[in-house]
């Protein structure tokens, strides 16, 4: 997978989460920027980026994200 | 979507899908609101959108009370804020993760003991300090084992030691009515310890397990509570061929049909048998909806293997007319509701027309014969959450009331055949020993139902002791069997004045004149007090239309106010029922 088309799945996967088909993703957004993305729901996209992509985070990588773009690169390096 | 919540659960399909879900599921009608208090253990986060989840889809709307994180005993012991908020439940959401210490590898049996006793006090005196109904979390093996193989055996070791705490509250279980536990010491075994002990979600997040079980815990914690108000299934309407037994009896004859332990398929209709009478045993009320000749259906139940006997059944319906039509006469014969039978059938054509044509009743999906019986079993449709004499012998009561239609069909005139029934009613005080199946029955009784005043047992001994109150059940026993308490009355006495907040009986006692005997003796009663007046109030429900008309007709007057009758106690005249008293 390239990073674009990681991203283009995160992307799909935090509509979906957020039941939210306008939302515009990139590496640069933070939870911050999207409504009801608190740290309650942070840790269920995390747990769904592992299901989809079949990956486990370590404890420091899930504990470590500062951006989607940090999400990705993690998942890319697991891939 | 809503199949998500049923067996077998996909966690993460339902926590991805939890808005959607919640917003199909507010959209029902008639949803019975409950206040629920989550006490923390650990971080409650998701599990109380979950559970939130899968009590709509039960039919209950909670409102929920969050407790301080980690803070379960010190809020169920001084929390005003909990106290204010007057919950119906309070769910301890702890787990292995709050036992404070395991005894050392070299402890002595005192310093053990003390350990033990004092891990436990600190959950007894919590649940002591509640008069709420009480559902405890017990605690789920370790995902590590210090010493091996023996770590459950050795006096000290940790797995053991989580074992005879949970001895401890299954013991304070058996001695407290209204204290449940959702036993998440099976649900993490079933789930698979290592998959459920999610180390990084407990360091991260200080969730006691895995995202992914925490539907299964929500799913468990629904069932509890939706049998606690009434909400279990009561009767099974089950098919034969392929159902109860391998083969077609009217084509393979009874040595044909596979059944015993001679063949794998024999031994999977063997054992489902062995479940479904235990569940009859239980106070399940077992009918056959076959569409075969009655004399071939019943040969089955002669060959040397079948467990299941033709006097474990109820009613038989082996006819040929359409199941969904045998289905509504059964429910109309035991006199409950459709919402309340289970319709258990191999064949997935007579489950789409009998959901067709009655969609209240379950029908589950059966795929494979060796999965009937788990399929059953995790439906938790009889959620069990306290075995009385009462249900054990509930079917005693079904077959006394076949019986009893078949006495009735030989007289002509009604009273007559109450007469010749011989009926006794036991009436005693709310207390002591019937305190239990009281409560019970005020949360079950949906038909002959007043004012469906729910109340846990701790408001019902309120009841009790209220000097202002008049308070009793009946029980009724005839020539054919004991029902066991049946009837329940409470009325409020203000001055000359007294007003009927509870009046209930079970369906399995309509016309047999029990309702009529309650309300006199609560008439004669009031009268030797000197009140003159006696307020009886209807609250319609979807349920309760059936007793829309007592009070005008038992000789109640209406008043401007819809639902509300008065009788002038003075002028009530005492009748003669076919009924011998007994005060206790």
């Amino acid at each position: 997978m390239t990073k674009s088309e990681v991203l283009e799945k995160v992307q799909g996967i935090i509509r979906d989460h957020f039941d939210d088909e306008s939302l515009d993703i990139t590496p640069e957004t933070v939870a911050a920027d999207v409504d009801d993305w608190d740290s309650l729901e942070h840790i269920n996209l995390i747990t769904r980026m592992e299901k989809e992509f079949s990956i486990r985070f370590t404890m420091k990588e899930a504990a470590g994200f500062k951006n989607v773009g940090d999400m990705i690169d993690t998942i890319l390096r697991k891939l | 979507m809503l199949g998500l919540l049923e067996y077998p659960l996909n966690g993460e399909a339902i926590l991805a899908k939890k808005r959607a879900l919640k917003k199909q599921l507010l959209a029902q009608e008639g949803l019975v609101e409950k206040k629920i208090a989550i006490l923390s253990g650990s971080t409650i986060g998701e599990f109380k959108n979950i559970l939130e989840i899968f009590l709509l889809y039960r039919g209950i709307k909670p409102v929920f009370f969050e407790g301080q994180y980690g803070m379960f005993f010190e809020d169920a012991v001084f929390s005003e804020e909990l106290r204010a908020f007057a919950p119906d439940i309070v769910y301890f959401h702890t787990s292995n993760k709050n036992i404070n210490a395991f005894p050392e590898p070299g402890f002595s049996d005192e310093e053990r003991e003390a350990l033990l006793q004092s891990e436990y006090s600190r959950f007894e005196k919590a649940w002591q300090s509640l008069s709420c109904v009480i559902i405890q979390n017990n605690f789920e093996a370790l995902d590590y084992r210090l010493m091996g193989n023996m770590d459950s055996i050795h006096k000290n070791g940790r797995n053991r030691f989580i074992a005879r705490l949970n001895a401890l509250f299954g013991e304070y279980q058996e001695k407290h009515e209204g204290f449940y536990i959702n036993d998440i010491n099976y649900l993490a075994a079933s789930f698979g310890l290592d998959k459920w002990h999610d180390r990084t979600a407990w360091y991260l997040y200080k969730y006691l397990c895995t995202l992914p079980a925490i539907p299964h815990i929500c799913d468990s914690l629904s069932k509890i509570i939706k049998a606690i108000y009434g909400k279990n299934k009561k009767s099974m309407a089950i098919d034969l061929d392929n159902t109860l037994w391998g083969g077609v009896i009217g084509d393979d004859g009874v040595s044909g049909i596979a059944l015993g332990k001679e063949s794998p398929q024999g031994m999977v209709y063997a054992d489902l048998q062995d479940y479904i009478k235990t569940l009859g045993q239980m106070g399940i009320s077992l009918n056959i909806c076959s569409k075969n000749e009655e004399a071939a259906a019943l040969s089955g139940f002669t060959h040397p293997s079948s467990i299941l006997k033709k006097e474990d059944f109820i009613l038989i319906k082996a006819n040929w007319e359409p199941k969904s039509e045998n289905i509504a006469s059964i429910a109309k014969e035991l006199n409950i509701g459709l919402d309340s039978v289970v319709f258990f059938d191999d064949n997935p054509a007579e489950r789409q027309i009998v959901r067709g044509f009655i969609p209240e009743v379950e029908a589950p999906e059966l795929t494979e014969a060796e999965d009937f019986l788990r399929i059953l079993d995790r439906k938790g449709y009889f959620e069990t959450i306290r075995l009385m004499k009462d249900d054990l012998i509930r079917n005693e009561t079904y077959r006394g009331n076949i019986k009893r239609q078949a006495q009735q069909a030989a007289f002509t005139d009604y009273g007559e055949y109450l007469r010749s029934l011989a009926m006794r009613c036991r009436i005693e005080d709310f207390g002591g020993g019937n305190i239990a199946r009281v409560t019970q029955l005020i949360n079950k009784t949906n038909q002959f139902n007043f004012t469906t005043w729910r109340l846990s047992e701790a408001e019902v001994l309120d009841l009790a002791e209220d000097p202002n109150r008049i308070s009793f059940s009946a029980a009724l026993e005839d020539r054919f069997g004991d029902n066991g308490i049946v009837g329940i009355l409470s009325a409020e006495i203000m001055e000359d004045t007294a007003d009927i907040s509870l009046f209930l009986m079970s369906c399995r006692v309509f016309k047999r004149d029990l309702e009529n005997v309650m309300l006199q003796e609560l008439i004669l009663r009031l009268r030797e007090k000197g009140v003159k007046k006696l307020i009886g109030r209807y609250i319609p429900t979807a349920k309760n239309v059936i007793i829309k008309d007592f009070y005008p007709k038992f000789g109640f007057e209406t008043t401007e106010e819809e639902g509300r009758y008065v009788l002038d106690i003075a002028g009530y005249e005492a009748k003669n029922y076919a009924m011998e008293i007994i005060r206790k």
